[in-house]
Parts: C-alpha cells; structure tokens; sequence
C-alpha cells in the first residue's frame, strides 16, 4: 500500500509527515535506550528479509495481488520502537532508490505502515498474550491475528487519507480496500505465523531478545 | 558459526529476492483500488528515476535486472537497518 505522489493533497502529505516524523523521533529515543548488542544483526537482516519478501506479490483475486507488509513480525521480533525504525528503513529505501511510494507521500506511508503497522500488530500480540498464554499454538494465533489486523489498520488509515485528500470518496475508498485488504491480511498471517514457525524451529531465543527492555 | 547467524538470515533474505520474477505481476491492493474507483491517474511521477519497477537499468534480461534490483535494495536495507542500529544500541556495560 505504498502510496505515490498525486494521491494526497499537500495538507494531508504535511500532516502525516509531521506525526511520522514524530513518531519516529520517539522511536530513535526509545530504540537508544534499550537497544542490546545482540539486537543490532537482528534489525539488519529483519530489515533486509521484510525488503526482500515485499517484493513477492502474491495473487489473492481476479487480477489483485499483496505483498507482506511485515509491521507485526517486526514487531514481535524487536519489539514495537524497534519495529517501527526497522519498517521505516524499508519505506525509506524503497521510496529512495526504486520510487516505490511517493517522496511527500513517505510521511503517510511511514504513518500507514511503520507506526500503525507495527504497533497494532504489536499490541494484539501483547494484548492476546494474557488471554492465550505462550504455547506454540498461541504464538501462532496471536502472529496470525497480530498480522492480519496491522494490514487492514494500515490500510484504513491510508482510506482516511485518500479521503481527507478528494482522492476517492470515504462511503467508496474505505471499503474497497478494507475489503481487498482483509484477504491480503490473511497472506500476513500466514507469512507471520511461517517466519515464528521456523525462527521458533531454529533460533527460539530470536523470539524472546527484546522482552526484557518492553516488559520492564 | 553460531555467532553469525544473521548473516544466514541475510542469505536467505537475498535467497529470497532470487525468486523475485516468479512475483505476481498483479497491481497490488492500493493501485487495484485505484485503478477501479477512478484515482490512479492522479500518481505523479517521482522527480527522478534510480531502480524504477525494481529493474535495474542497463541490464537487458527483464528478471536478471529484477533479481540484481533485489539483491542491491536487500543488502542496502541491511546495512542501513543494521547501521542504525549500531548507531543506536546501548552502551551501558552490565556490571559483573
């Protein structure tokens, strides 16, 4: 859902660059203080990995496909600050060197995906954590959801947007890709729940490296 | 080595973009919605062109230009993530 120039008008372009802006400052801050050795090699290859897998579209309808937006697996890996600078980075690149998402338009999309992504996704897996406990099944479920819903929050926001910008009227842009995005969250979920599979399959201890800064 | 671990995180990231032609070629869910409701024609072009549709220009064979677009962006989000992060860690040593 990136988002190129021309679909938002300048206020809304603005707007969402001053939040993200600020969202990711608090990030850098946070991110500072808790940020262990270990972690370092962790955001570079998640980085690299959600890069890498968002160029694999998947077709999910009648000539429609989606890619992983990767927020909640971020998320869940380094924690939500962490998260959020490791999506901010792919956006960054994506939209610098291959134009991918507009260069005004980057403020959203980091808004959309980098900040909404990630901790939607992050306060459903934390959220679901007292509910489900922490077996293999609940880790699975609570990625599962943890994902799906990071994709469709990012992509109502960005209706909001669209709207707020006379790109599309909201009664018409929040449906359709509420919709669209609801199938493409099922793909999220399953590559989520694929990725903890394996990391919790080969490196277990990937998976707990942030908890002792945000759950202090 | 145990202690390299990432770097077979980054080789399967770079494994991954290996694959890249087999993408589907579909829009994806923002241009299709676009596309349908009517705005897409607002898209302006960006002010410049580096790697632009993840080809990398000046290679003839459309999915060996994809997999080089891949393979460069990967390793460059590598480095700016893991730099970052360098940048970024803590530096308080544990005591003990």
């Amino acid at each position: 859902m990136h988002i190129p120039d021309g679909f938002l008008d300048t206020a809304t372009s603005v707007a969402s660059w001053v939040v993200s802006a600020g969202g990711v400052a608090v990030a850098v801050r946070q991110v500072n203080k808790t940020l262990n050795e270990r972690q370092v090699p962790l955001m570079g290859v998640s980085a690299a990995f959600i890069f890498a897998a968002q160029m694999m579209n998947f077709t999910i309808a009648g000539g429609t496909s989606g890619h992983l937006l990767g927020g909640a697996l971020a998320a869940i890996l380094l924690g939500p600050w962490a998260g959020t600078l490791v999506i901010t980075c792919v956006l960054a690149v994506q939209a610098l060197l291959f134009q991918d998402g507009g260069l005004l338009a980057l403020g959203a999309n980091i808004l959309n995906m980098a900040l909404v992504g990630v901790w939607s996704g992050w306060l459903v897996y934390a959220g679901l954590k007292r509910l489900l406990g922490e077996k293999s099944w609940a880790i699975f479920v609570r990625g599962f959801a943890a994902g799906w819903l990071s994709v469709v929050l990012a992509a109502l926001l960005a209706s909001v947007e669209l709207g707020l910008s006379g790109a599309s009227p909201w009664g018409v842009v929040l449906p359709a890709m509420g919709g669209v995005h609801a199938l493409i969250g099922i793909g999220e979920g399953l590559i989520t729940v694929a990725v903890l599979t394996f990391l919790r399959a080969v490196r277990p201890d990937l998976l707990t490296m942030h908890r002792l800064a945000s759950e202090a | 080595m145990k202690n390299r671990w990432w770097l077979i995180g980054l080789l399967i990231a770079l494994v991954v973009t290996l694959f890249s032609p087999l993408a589907s070629p579909h829009p994806d869910g923002l241009e299709r919605v676009a596309e349908d409701k009517g705005f897409l024609e607002r898209a302006q072009d960006a002010p410049y062109e580096l790697i632009p549709d993840y080809v990398f220009p000046g290679i003839a064979n459309e999915n060996v230009a994809t997999i080089v677009a891949g393979l460069v962006g990967t390793l460059l989000t590598f480095g700016v993530g893991y730099g970052l992060a360098w940048a970024l860690r803590r530096r308080v040593r544990a005591a003990g």
